[in-house]
């Protein structure tokens, strides 16, 4: 007998399954997954403007920074801006999605591609971010490989106001509303990467970005 | 892993005399504690949210065959190859296979219970594929001659900060240093070399999602990132318990996981992953597989155990119980620690090799008041107890004390003539100090502490008198 057989054997014969409460188990499993029922939330501002200042305050509190600007032909300045302040030389990988920005024209040298080890900076765009917890979510594609946002040292993700919303419930029915199925790699990044690991002593940069930096596009 | 369980007693007397250990047990204590406590203010109605999560883990397993055959369904509808282990055994022969297939020389691992409980780097290495630890702590104890972890999320809670200075110092080749984001950094060195040179990833797996097919994996580090995006085979390995129904129990779960975990909103990253690298993409795995694994947890469903198997693994039981901040978690001698272990542990390696554990708690209920999935902890340790002395595991002279205790009980006559004369027995054995330093019967119980000693009457006096006084 094979180690499934043996396994869902022994589980079926735990709970006493027969074909009649199969059915009826099946006819349970398939209207959960047809409702899609949500838990409790905590209560969220529901105007946009009240919105982006949760997703602000938040991220703020996970060790991100915030930059706000009117509209995305600003963002290669922002960033290079950003760059120039921290002494970082003016030289990034990007998402081919945002290889369009006049990057070139703020004095920035980028490369539309996946990150490699070296890269020091990398530039993402995000599916949308969400205000309750000050999350970005990030889906992966050839457009918009996850590595960028992991493999630099800084993570510079330019933010649409407009894709702002309350939770991850919201972000979950947009990605269905908008893509269908899941991309390969759904990830949501809240600040730079850490760990406690020696002594409980909290560490940015451990193997993930020590900084990211959210450039919100069209609030302004 | 080779259980330890049962020298439960001797491990805590060790624990106990180890300077280092209770210092850094001392330091971790109040943290994870105080943390949880502003993290879960933030959620309006924390109980509703708690049974919620509780609803969502029996749901799936009062039907768990129906759910992992959903599992199956939609994860290999994406890609993925989804095998099954009955014991650690399997495990390590199914990833060596797999390793072996895919010519894979290197593993880097992010954290998984699992292969902890199958002792897979130990097969890994003898098939001749180098495992490398990438979680922090997990790597520490690597480096330290493959020590067990003291801790689910924070595996060397137990560990000083020079003692990870000696071992970076000896290990790396490198000056001793003990200034934390510096160790920290030249770990962060060491292991990019791996994840670059690594061809497959293991990981385990925080909840699976029936609906679509995927896993969802929890980490702060970002190591689970890593151990995902770049090697060209990925194995998840976890538990059959595992499965949640959607994409929006995994939005309330995540509400409690990392609250009651380390006292954050949300862990810095969460990734869900669903199926092989598509067409195009620069990054992510060619070959995605799914070990689900027994190891015992069948067993559990359907009994009076049941309840254990919505664990999400969140250490909070572990963060809140005195018996585990007191000894720290290798002296429960197996894979999981504090009151979470204590149950866990004689379920999957069997009662008779963990006779103590039932016994390393207090029964206060911390443990149940913080769980986020509101397992009745103290009420299964209690049922493991009862199932120990049903299945004659307690020793003769403790099952004989107690039928004799409840002979007497049961004539009140006897039991107050008993308890009257046991009072003032202690009494005597505290000679006017307060307290017991020595139970001539039962001399465990002031191993670690002293008995305090009674004052006064008995209850029974004193109601008796209350009665007669009015
Ligand atoms: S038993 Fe509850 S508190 Fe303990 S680890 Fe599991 S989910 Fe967390």
């Amino acid at each position: 007998m094979s180690s499934r057989d043996d396994i869902l054997g022994r589980v079926r014969a735990r709970l006493n399954r027969t074909p009649e409460n199969a059915a009826a188990g099946r006819a349970s499993l398939e209207a959960t997954l047809a409702e899609r029922a949500q838990g409790p939330r905590p209560a969220l501002p529901t105007q946009k403007s009240a919105l982006t200042e949760r997703l602000v305050e938040k991220s703020l509190g996970y060790s991100s920074s915030v930059d706000r600007i009117g509209s995305y032909a600003e963002a290669p300045a922002a960033v290079a801006r950003y760059l120039a302040g921290l002494n970082l030389p003016p030289r990034a990988v990007v998402w081919p999605q945002l290889a369009h920005l006049d990057w070139a024209g703020a004095g920035l040298a980028v490369e539309a591609r996946g990150a490699r080890d070296r890269d020091l900076v990398g530039i993402t765009g995000c599916f949308c971010a969400i205000a309750e917890t000050g999350t970005l979510m990030l889906c992966g594609g050839p457009e918009s490989p996850a590595s960028v946002s992991l493999l630099p040292e800084t993570h510079i993700a330019l933010v649409p106001a407009s894709r702002i919303v309350a939770g991850m419930e919201e972000a979950f029915a947009l990605a269905r509303a908008e893509l269908g199925a899941l991309p390969r790699a759904v990830n949501f990044i809240s600040g730079p990467s850490r760990t406690g690991d020696i002594e409980q002593t909290i560490v940015l940069g451990a193997h993930g970005p020590y900084r990211v930096h959210l450039i919100l596009i069209g609030d302004k | 892993m080779e259980s330890r369980a049962h020298r439960f007693k001797q491990n805590a007397v060790d624990s106990l005399a180890n300077p280092v250990l209770q210092a850094s047990m001392k330091k971790a204590k109040g943290k994870f504690v105080d943390k949880r406590a502003i993290a879960i203010k933030e959620i309006d109605d924390f109980e509703a949210t708690r049974e919620a999560a509780k609803r969502i883990r029996n749901q799936v397993i009062e039907n768990l065959d129906l759910w992992l055959e959903k599992f199956e369904q939609t994860a290999t509808a994406r890609g993925a190859k989804v095998l099954w282990a009955k014991d650690g055994a399997e495990i390590c022969r199914l990833v060596v296979e797999i390793g072996k297939q895919h010519g894979v020389k290197k593993a880097v691992k992010s954290k998984s219970m699992l292969s902890e409980e199958a002792g897979l780097n130990l097969a890994l290495a003898a098939a001749g594929i180098q495992p490398v630890e990438t979680d922090l702590g997990e790597y520490i104890l690597q480096i330290n001659d493959n020590e067990p972890p003291s801790h689910i999320i924070a595996p060397v809670v137990h560990k000083s900060l020079d003692e990870v200075a000696d071992l970076f110092h000896k290990t790396h080749h490198t000056p001793r240093k003990t200034d934390i984001p510096q160790l920290t950094r030249e770990a962060r060195e060491v292991l990019r070399e791996h994840f670059l040179t690594a061809e497959m990833g293991i990981s385990g797996g925080n909840f699976l999602i029936a609906e679509t097919g995927s896993v969802a994996l929890v980490t702060n580090e970002g190591n689970g990132r890593m151990v995902t995006t770049l090697p060209r085979v990925h194995v998840v390995v976890t538990g059959i318990e595992k499965v949640i129904p959607t994409l929006e129990d995994l939005a309330t779960l995540m509400r409690l996981l990392p609250r009651s975990a380390t006292g954050q909103s949300i862990s810095n990253y969460v990734s869900v992953l669903t199926g092989t690298k598509a067409e195009g993409e620069s990054d992510g795995p060619e070959h995605l597989y799914f070990i689900l694994v027994d190891n015992g947890r069948a067993e559990v469903v359907g009994s009076e155990f049941q309840d254990m198997l919505r664990c999400i693994r969140c250490g909070a039981c572990m963060n809140h119980c005195p018996v585990y901040q007191t000894i720290g978690g290798q002296a429960y001698g197996w894979v999981y620690p504090g009151p979470m272990g204590s149950v866990l542990t004689p379920l999957y390696t069997g009662l008779e090799n963990a006779l103590d554990l039932p016994h390393a708690a207090t029964l206060c209920n911390q443990c149940g008041v913080v769980c986020p999935v509101k397992i009745p902890l103290p009420e299964l340790l209690r049922k493991l107890r009862e199932k120990q002395v049903e299945r004659h595991l307690r020793p003769w002279f403790e099952r004989l004390a107690f039928r004799l205790w409840a002979w007497v009980a049961s004539r009140p006559a006897l039991y107050g003539l008993g308890t009257r004369f046991a009072v003032r027995y202690l009494e005597w054995l505290a000679d006017g100090k307060g307290s017991i330093s020595r139970l001539g019967l039962a001399p465990e119980w002031t191993q670690g502490r002293n008995f305090p000693a009674p004052e006064g009457k008995t209850f029974r006096e004193l109601y008796a008198q209350r009665g007669r006084n009015g």
